[in-house]
């Protein structure tokens, strides 16, 4: 646990520039940052302190959804307006972690927290975790087959939500949009799961989907609260009557990066919102899935759980 | 009950006799600790914390015994911490976080350190009003905010609601997980979310209680809830 200096920049182009520059890494809530540091599995000469940005405002209608990277995780759940027009991102972050977590924890850091695995928790690269219940079944690479822990992730990819980016540029700090679907990629060697480079910094999230309203986030965990997911699914319906024009799943504690399902969406679409319907649309979410004898009972109930998520979001009126 | 003893104990930091709410006068635990510790002979323990090779080339143990000192010329920063309407200046190592900051510098030792990787909530302090975890939160991000600990909560001899709630519903029993209950339980009862057994116990899940005290404690969070306006 060496020492480190920290920066307080007072606007983005400092903070990029502060955070561009080598062994150094930006600090938001510390959840992450600080509790990996202490383990060290993560080292750094310098920290920058993104505090003093304004980095915030929640705005959230059916016109669209956007979240200051800074804002913190408990003050966008308990947001009426995110409530009431997208509970999928409510609900996510309220099945998050702790209230004090919640209270630290950022949008920002949220979508980049490791996953709680030795293989990311540990100072030595060549350390894996055996075969546990816990393991991911989509998107195993030959580094990691540890499920990503973010709750918010997998609500915003069912949104296709994207992050706003600055980075580095040669002149000035451009700006950038990126879909989670493209942020995000399976992890490499480096065991990096995201498409950052040094000195990028999110500063926004944005997500557009009118009928959000109608969209709900299922958490199963072993414990009561308090707990990463075992298996999550956030689901999005558009309906006409009772005709689903369009469905959004993805899912949680399954994937190596938020998963989302396209073959069950066009299973969904334009059938009516019945429990036969989506029993019958999630029957095949096992395709492609890698299991072994530990956790091949996520696929089962990965089918119960994005079954109980599309009754819950149906039944909002 | 040792978070309301060391409470007492930290509005005289300096001074090695606490008033007891019992007794009167007594020695605190921790300063009969500190005092214990120096006449069974510095020898024992403080070699104990060096490593084997400064052990074996260090007989006078007393300058190499100080293993937190700081990086020669870098990572010092002064802080002031407003603690409890109560201003310290403080120069620490960046590194140094809150929690640490207030056990081992201000000496406000109620808040405590359990598992110091932010899943037990028995650092739980308050930051300009809401409750944060002290262990994952640096000294230097606290400067210029405004923190609450356990020992801010009393006003002077009175109990605040909750502590009382904890003492009344016998809400702990090593209590070692009391004061960040107790400043968990202070917060959740402002932000409303008491409404229902259920809702006490999910906002409260964020402190863990290793002697398993949840009835009592969600007995306590509902008394003080029911005396404290919402």
């Amino acid at each position: 646990m060496k020492n480190f200096t920290l920066t307080h920049p007072a606007d983005v182009g400092g903070a990029i520039t502060a955070g561009a520059q080598p062994e150094s890494a930006f600090l938001a809530g510390g959840t992450t940052v600080i509790d990996l540091w202490k383990l060290g599995a993560f080292e750094f000469a310098q920290l920058v302190d993104l505090n003093q940005l304004q980095l915030r405002g929640i705005e959230a209608s059916a016109n669209g959804l956007k979240l200051g990277a800074l804002e913190r995780m408990n003050a966008v759940g308990e947001n009426p307006a995110v409530k009431t027009h997208y509970p999928v991102v409510s609900e996510a972050l309220l099945l998050s972690a702790s209230p004090q977590i919640r209270n630290m924890g950022t949008m920002g850091g949220n979508l980049l927290q490791r996953p709680r695995s030795l293989t990311y928790r540990n100072p030595d690269p060549n350390r894996h975790d055996g075969p546990s219940r816990f393991d991911a079944i989509f998107g195993i690479t030959k580094q990691s087959s540890a499920p990503h822990p973010s709750d918010l992730a997998v609500a915003l990819t069912a949104l296709d939500a994207s992050v706003r980016i600055q980075g580095k540029g040669t002149t000035g700090t451009p700006e950038r949009v990126m879909k989670l679907s493209e942020f995000y990629k399976v992890p490499q060697a480096d065991l990096r799961f995201d498409t950052l480079a040094p000195g990028d910094l999110i500063t926004s999230v944005e997500a557009q989907v009118p009928f959000a309203r109608r969209s709900a986030y299922i958490k199963v965990r072993d414990r009561a609260s308090y707990q990463f997911a075992v298996v999550s699914a956030a689901v999005v319906l558009d309906l006409d009557g009772d005709t689903i024009r369009e469905a959004r799943v993805a899912a949680g504690g399954v994937g190596t990066i938020p998963w989302r399902l396209p073959q069950i969406e066009a299973a969904l679409k334009g059938k009516a919102a019945s429990p036969e319907t989506f029993q019958a649309a999630v029957a095949d979410v096992g395709t492609g899935a890698v299991t072994h004898s530990h956790n091949q009972f996520k696929i089962e109930l990965l089918k119960l759980t994005i079954i109980r998520a599309l009754i819950a979001a149906r039944s909002i009126v | 009950m040792s978070c309301f003893q060391e409470n007492e104990e930290v509005g005289m930091p300096d001074d090695n006799l606490s008033v007891n709410a019992e007794n009167n006068v007594s020695t605190s635990r921790r300063s009969f600790l500190k005092q214990a510790t120096g006449l069974l002979g510095a020898s024992v323990f403080v070699t104990s914390w060096l490593p084997p090779s400064a052990e074996a080339a260090s007989p006078t143990s007393a300058v190499a015994a100080k293993p937190v000192t700081a990086t020669p010329g870098a990572g010092l920063v002064d802080l002031t911490l407003k603690v409890n309407d109560r201003e310290y200046p403080v120069t620490v190592e960046t590194r140094v976080t809150l929690l640490d900051a207030l056990r081992d510098r201000l000496k406000l030792v109620g808040t405590k350190k359990g598992c110091d990787h932010g899943t037990c909530g028995a650092c739980t302090v308050h930051i300009d009003g809401q409750r944060v975890l002290s262990c994952l939160t640096l000294a230097a991000m606290a400067q210029g905010h405004e923190i609450t600990t356990i020992e801010g909560l009393a006003d002077g001899d009175n109990l605040h609601p909750v502590q009382q709630a904890f003492i009344d519903k016998d809400g702990f029993q090593c209590g070692f997980c009391t004061p960040g209950q107790c400043m968990s339980a202070v917060a959740c009862i402002k932000e409303g979310h008491v409404r229902s057994d259920e809702e006490i116990r999910e906002w409260m899940s964020g402190n863990i209680c290793r002697c398993a005290a949840y009835p009592n404690i969600l007995d306590a969070v509902k008394q003080a809830a029911g005396a404290t306006p919402v």
